[in-house]
């Protein structure tokens, strides 16, 4: 991350200033700074409104009941997670939310699944099974995010209503090759994870 | 009908967390409250990750490097028969899902919506994600740094998508 950052500003700034942007680029600085704290201020009562729905279900037992059906999913593609731990129930949640295109629900499952596969390192770190050094991401952590940005999002909702709003004759015209898109991007990152994973095991 | 699916599913699911927290006998008040809670430390501690990436893509947007990359790779996908509106895009994308609407919107008014170029776009947008932009919320929230083979399995995933966007798009109209 650290060189992907840096070399997002550097290279920003010197082809800014070869082409003479840098105007442009101070104006960026400011604005976009700005508009994360606008980002986090809307993203923070959603997140709050999901992560308290989400306590109601876990304690009433429903979000374990989901997990139940998913264990299969998570048993191929988490092999070294306890399904019924809150890692894996908080990842079945954000795969279910992000098919339903739930995007904020699935953001707010997603960032406690995170923090309990942050957790569940820690544990490994202290008993000496395999965890890795601190700020490095655990094999779990890789699987999750590949699997996260591979789009896992059925029906683009978004897109049909901009394909309706833009004077498309057939707007749900692209849900059918959408699902298969999404599902071929999928299926490269589940080889593409379960390869990796057998590989980077044991560091 | 899909539509009309969408927009009842939040609020039918309220409805079913909370009916079934109610039968359950739960306080779901103080649970609510608990969740969110916890929720708002989480966007929190986001909140520097946030500005470092926005700022980070504001500055290599603003100063064109992505215009200038687009070109590059435009040029090469236009010889292979794909529009060079295409990959400006696919770029874009990786860095944010917003901006990235901005320049599908721009597509859907100069080569309208069900064009071979509009189709395309629209089924990249539907079939990827904003890479950089996931990877720094969930590592940055948990303070990851070395992130190992995430951006390579990220980009694979990403790329078949768009390839699988380009053939579908092509075999279809």
């Amino acid at each position: 991350m650290t060189y992907l950052w840096g070399g997002m500003i550097l290279v920003g700034i010197i082809y800014g200033a070869f082409t003479g942007n840098l105007k442009e680029v101070s104006e960026a600085v400011v604005s976009s700074s700005g508009e994360a704290v606008s980002l986090c201020i809307s993203m923070a009562g959603i997140t709050a409104m999901w992560t308290g729905i989400m306590k109601i279900a876990e304690n009433t037992g429903l979000v374990a009941g989901i997990a139940e059906k998913m264990r299969p999913l998570i048993r191929f593609l988490f092999p070294r997670i306890d399904p019924d731990s809150r890692a894996g129930r908080f990842i079945c949640l954000n795969f279910l939310s992000n098919c339903l295109g739930l995007s904020w629900a699935s953001t707010s499952s997603g960032l406690i699944a995170v923090r309990e596969l942050a957790e569940l390192e820690e544990r490994r770190r202290k008993t000496g099974t395999g965890g890795r050094k601190k700020g490095t991401a655990s094999n779990e952590m890789c699987t999750f995010l590949i699997i996260n940005v591979s789009s896992l999002q059925l029906i683009p909702v978004n897109m049909i209503a901009y394909r309706t709003q833009y004077g498309s004759v057939n707007p749900t015209a692209i849900v059918g090759p959408a699902v298969l898109a999404t599902a071929v991007s999928t299926g490269a990152a589940v080889i593409f994870c379960r390869i990796a994973d057998r590989k980077g095991r044991n560091p | 009908m899909i539509s009309f699916l969408s927009s009842i599913l939040i609020p039918l699911i309220l409805f079913y967390v909370i009916g079934c927290g109610i039968l359950a006998k739960r306080d779901v008040y103080h649970d609510f409250l608990e969740g969110a809670g916890d929720g708002l430390k989480i966007v929190k501690d986001l909140i520097p990750t946030l500005i470092g990436l926005m700022t980070g893509v504001g500055v290599l947007r603003a100063s064109g490097f992505l215009d200038f990359l687009g070109d590059i790779f435009g040029k090469v996908t236009s010889a292979a028969g794909i529009s060079p509106e295409i990959v400006p895009l696919a770029l874009v994308r990786l860095f944010s899902s917003s901006a990235a609407s901005g320049l599908l919107l721009d597509i859907f008014k100069e080569f309208g919506t069900d064009s071979l170029t509009g189709f395309t776009a629209s089924l990249i947008l539907s079939s990827t994600e904003s890479v950089f932009y996931c990877m720094s919320v969930y590592f940055g929230s948990v303070g990851v740094q070395k992130t190992r083979y995430t951006l390579a399995g990220a980009l694979t995933a990403t790329f078949a998508g768009i390839a699988a966007s380009v053939w579908l798009a092509g075999y279809l109209l």
